[in-house]
This record gives structure tokens, sequence and C-alpha cells, in this order.
């Protein structure tokens, strides 16, 4: 593996994140609570299609085979996408679509804050991109998460269900392997574990006002997202998104 | 003698109101208006509103399906533009004195209507292109001249509206396009999706001017201001060049050209299903009312969530 190849599996992998989620924020459209929150998910879903678009034709440019963020996109298998496995879980209803977005956008958020400094300069523009959405994507879920936590005895314990539920996919946010240490060694992406901490602080600070309890350490953690190991619910994600593609594989749209 | 008082000075201000139409003045908020009027505008202002909603839900459900990462952003665009127009419709109905709430929950319980359109399936791809092309297109030539209409705030809202129509209708055609250059199983889905979509596209304008009720006062009113049958033709005089442009073909075996009017002469719509699906007979009517009402129900946590938090805060 070359810094290329390596810089290719590092976009890639933002990008099958962004465009997982932007998924399950297409499939809120037209069935929110009220309208204003269909069309700021609406939103959000755009600006995530935005960041995946970005980081998948970085990615054909340095794979340099004539591929495009389509042909990425929509011809690789479940075992073959690399998002982590939060973004991928179903939005089950409204509580949980907040908590997912607030957990991973917190995340994605430092992580882009870090990349803006990155030495690649696509990666580094893009990032500042991407920092400017998460910004607004994080303030969006976590006034939410504030409002359900201290709002009905419904809603607090339906948000608090989603950060019970979820909270398995919180340690994967984090996870690191070969690709990201090769980059670092070279100036492109950051350390993530020195993200936790801070992370670790936006989430308390939000719970607290929410009045959620956070999950004691010691539960199962899911492991392997960026490596092609998912939940059952990734595959039946792709069968419907790529279904036009695979279908008709010699048609352009 | 009081009561002719009040007779008298309803007569003065009707005149007034009158004249200032007339004028070619708009009618604002505050101003006073003929009951009938207001309840017009509302009728129409509300209809409008949930037909925007309701539009949202035959184009995604093909979001999640879209065939490239730039179609999905560009459907989920136009989708949201819905959502807003929804929004700002809404707002303005509001100036005439009834809440969003209270509109939504007519559209819920099957009181109020919304375009008959959106009673029909979306089945392939090629259908994102036919409804930004052909019904969006219409909406177009009918929200144009809404634009000129008498009551302000939705003239302006339609302003607005028509710009963003103009992309979504700009979209539709180039899908279609696309398609038509495309594999032979592209160009059969795009025909297929001109077959279903021309003729209810064209009742969108509403029932033949021999058959369309409360017209007279309208036009006086200028709150329509062209008749269903000129904005029918208007259409179909800027679609068909369209259509064959990219070879598409028209369903209509008595379409044709007539040079002396300088107007496509088309076949006859069938009144007896745009009767039925008005009347909650179409194929989606059912399907569309259970979307919206289980995601009003499904929400309705959220709102309560929402209103008891603004509750405690503002008291604290």
């Amino acid at each position: 593996m070359n810094t290329n190849d390596a810089l290719y599996t590092y976009c890639v992998r933002l990008a099958d994140t962004a465009v997982i989620l932007s998924q399950r924020f297409c499939e809120w459209c037209g069935h929110g609570p009220i309208l204003e929150e269909d069309i700021a998910m609406s939103n959000m879903g755009l600006d995530l299609i935005g960041q995946a678009r970005g980081f998948y034709a970085y990615a054909a440019a340095l794979e340099n085979k004539g591929r495009s963020e389509d042909d990425i996109a929509f011809h690789r298998n479940e075992r073959e996408f690399t998002n982590r496995c939060m973004v991928e879980q179903p939005n089950y209803d409204f509580a949980y679509t907040m908590v997912r977005s607030f957990l991973h956008g917190a995340a994605a958020y430092l992580q882009y804050r870090e990349l803006t400094k990155s030495g690649d300069e696509t990666v580094s523009g893009l990032a500042a991109k991407s920092l400017k959405e998460m910004t607004y994507h994080v303030r969006h879920s976590s006034e939410w998460l504030i409002r359900l936590g201290d709002g009905t005895d419904e809603s607090k314990v339906r948000v608090q269900n989603a950060v019970d539920d979820l909270w398995q996919f919180t340690d994967e946010l984090f996870e690191m392997d070969e690709v990201d240490q090769m980059l670092i060694r070279n100036g492109i992406a950051c350390d993530l574990t020195q993200l936790r901490q801070e992370w670790d602080q936006m989430v308390d600070e939000v719970f607290s006002k929410a009045g959620i309890t956070k999950p004691a350490p010691g539960g199962f953690q899911s492991k392997g997202g960026m490596k092609g190991m998912h939940s059952e619910h990734l595959g039946h994600l792709l069968s419907e998104m790529q279904f036009l593609q695979r279908a008709y594989p010699d048609a352009k749209w | 003698m009081n009561q002719q008082i009040i007779q008298e000075d309803d007569i003065r201000r009707e005149e007034e109101f009158n004249a200032r139409i007339a004028a070619g003045k708009t009618i604002e908020p505050k101003d006073w208006m003929p009951e009938r009027y207001r309840r017009q505008l509302l009728r129409m202002m509300s209809q409008h509103a949930h037909s925007e909603v309701v539009g949202m839900l035959p184009e995604g459900n093909w979001l999640t399906r879209a065939p490239s990462l730039m179609r999905k952003a560009v459907l989920l665009a136009k989708i949201q533009d819905e959502a807003g127009h929804g929004l700002y419709i809404y707002s303005g109905a509001e100036t005439l004195g009834t809440d969003r709430s209270e509109m939504i929950d007519q559209l819920l319980s099957g009181k109020a209507k919304y375009s008959s359109i959106f009673n029909y399936p979306t089945l392939n791809w090629a259908d994102m292109g036919a409804i930004g092309w052909l019904v969006d297109g219409a909406a177009i030539v009918n929200q144009t001249v809404l634009a000129k209409c008498s009551y302000g705030p939705y003239a302006r809202a339609m302003v607005r509206i028509c710009k963003e129509e103009n992309f979504h209708n700009k979209q539709g055609y180039q899908i279609m396009a696309v398609l038509m250059r495309g594999t032979k199983a592209q160009q059969e889905m795009a025909q297929d999706a001109m077959n279903r979509w021309w003729w209810p596209s064209l009742m969108m304008f509403g029932p033949p001017d021999k058959d369309s009720p409360n017209s007279g006062d309208l036009m006086r009113w200028k709150v329509k201001l062209q008749s269903n049958d000129d904005l029918r033709q208007r259409f179909i005089d800027r679609t068909v060049p369209q259509a064959e442009a990219i070879g598409l073909r028209i369903p209509d075996d008595k379409l044709k050209w007539n040079p002396q009017t300088r107007h496509y002469e088309f076949g006859e719509i069938n009144w007896e299903e745009f009767n039925n699906v008005i009347r909650g007979n179409g194929p989606c009517n059912k399907l569309r009312l259970k979307q919206r009402r289980d995601a009003h129900a499904e929400g309705n946590w959220v709102r309560e969530a929402a209103a008891a938090y603004a509750a405690k805060h503002a008291r604290a």
C-alpha cells in the first residue's frame, strides 16, 4: 500500500459514511413530524450527498482507472462498503434519527476540523466545506436531544432508548487502522484517538442538559465497518440505493 | 335601522374593493374584503399548500432509488423546494385568519382537497422526469398567471415559487432527454411515463370552461385571470414541440397542429376519470392520505415534546 492507495481508501470511507447517512435522511422526506423538520432533514441529506460526491470524485481521480463517483457508490457490495456502522442503523423514529445524527455528527465535526489542517489540499478543502455543514448538523441534533430529553415522559423514554441502542456504535467512530496510520505519518489524516476526549465532553454536555444517562462502559461495541463488517441493515439499504444502476448496467442517467 | 347602516356600509366597502381590483391594485391582509373573497382565497391557497406537501410523496418514492448521486441531489433539492413552497403558502394563507394546524386537520380529515395529479403512482424512474416536465410545467402555466392575482401575499409567493418551478421543469425535461438518448429500455421507460402522465397533466387545469363553476366571480375579482381551457391550450402548445424534440410520442391520436388557429387540436379528455379521482376514487387517493396521516400521527409525540419543552422554558 502506498500513500495514494491509502488516501483512496480514506476518501472512500468518508464518502461511504456520508452517502449512507444521506440515504437514511432521504427516507424521511415527506414523512417528517413537522414540515420544518422535513426541510431540515432534506437539507442535511443534501449536505451529505455533497460531501460524498466530493470525496468519491477525489478517490476516483486518485485511483485513475476511469471510474466515476457513481461507479464507486453504486457498484460495490455490502462487504466492500466501508462506512461507520452507526450511520446505516435504521431511522426507527425521530429520536433515533436525531441521536444518530448527533453521535456521528459530533465525531465527524471534530474529524473535519482536524482535516482542515491536512497537508493534502483537496482533503483540507473538502473538510472546510464539510466542517461548516457538520457544525449546524450538530447544533440541530443537539437542540433536539435537549428538547426531547426535557420534553414529555414519552420523548424522554424514546431519546434514552435511542442512546442506549446506538451506544454500541460509538467506539467505532474512532476506530483506525494502517490506512490512518500511514496518512497520519504523511500529515494528511488526523489521529482520531486524540479526539475522543473532546467528543466525550460534547456528549456529556448535551446529555446533561437533556437529562440523558450515558450508558456505562463495558457493553458490546461494534467494530470493523471500515473493513466491510456491517450490521444486517446495510445490505437492504444498498439493494434499494443501487437498484437502477445494477438493473441497467449499460445505461447512463 | 342599525342593520340598514351596516348593509349600506358593506355595499360601499365592496364598491371600494371592486374599484381597487379594477385599478390593478393588490388586496393586502389588513384590507377589508368580502367574506366570499376571503373564503375563496383561503380555499385556493390551502389546497395549493396541501398539493405541495402531498406532492412530495410520489417523488419521494424514487428518492432512495435515484440512479446517480447527482440525480439524487437534484431530486432531494426539488422535493425540499416543494416542502418550502408548502410552508410559504401556508403562511400566506394564515394571513386570511386560519392556522396552519387547522388547515392540516382539514387535509387529514379528507375535507380539504389537493391536486388530483398526486393520486397517480410513480412506477419507474422516468416518472421523475414526467412529473418535473409535465406536472411542474402545467403548474408553471397556472402559477405564472396567479402571480398577477389580486391577493398580494399569494401573488408574491407565486413570483418566488415560479422561479423554483422553472428549475424543476428543466430538470424533469433533462431526465427525459437523457433517457431518450439512452438504451432501448430507457426509451421505453420514458414513453411509458409519458403515456401515463400526459392526460392527468391536462386535467390539472380543471374542468372545461362550460362546466367550471364560479368562474364569473373569480375572474371579476382577479383571483382567476384566464380560463381553464385557455391555460390548458397554452400548456399543450408549448409542450408538444418539446416532446417532439426528444422523440417522445404524445399519446393522443387526434393531436394535430392547426395552422389557421396556430394551436394544437387535441382529443377528448376523460372527464369521468377526472371526476372519479377528485371524488376520492383514484389509484392513490387512499395511499396518499394514509401516508400523510401516518406521518402526522407518528410525529405527534415529537410536536408534543417540543411544545412541552417550549412551555417549560417560557416560564423559566
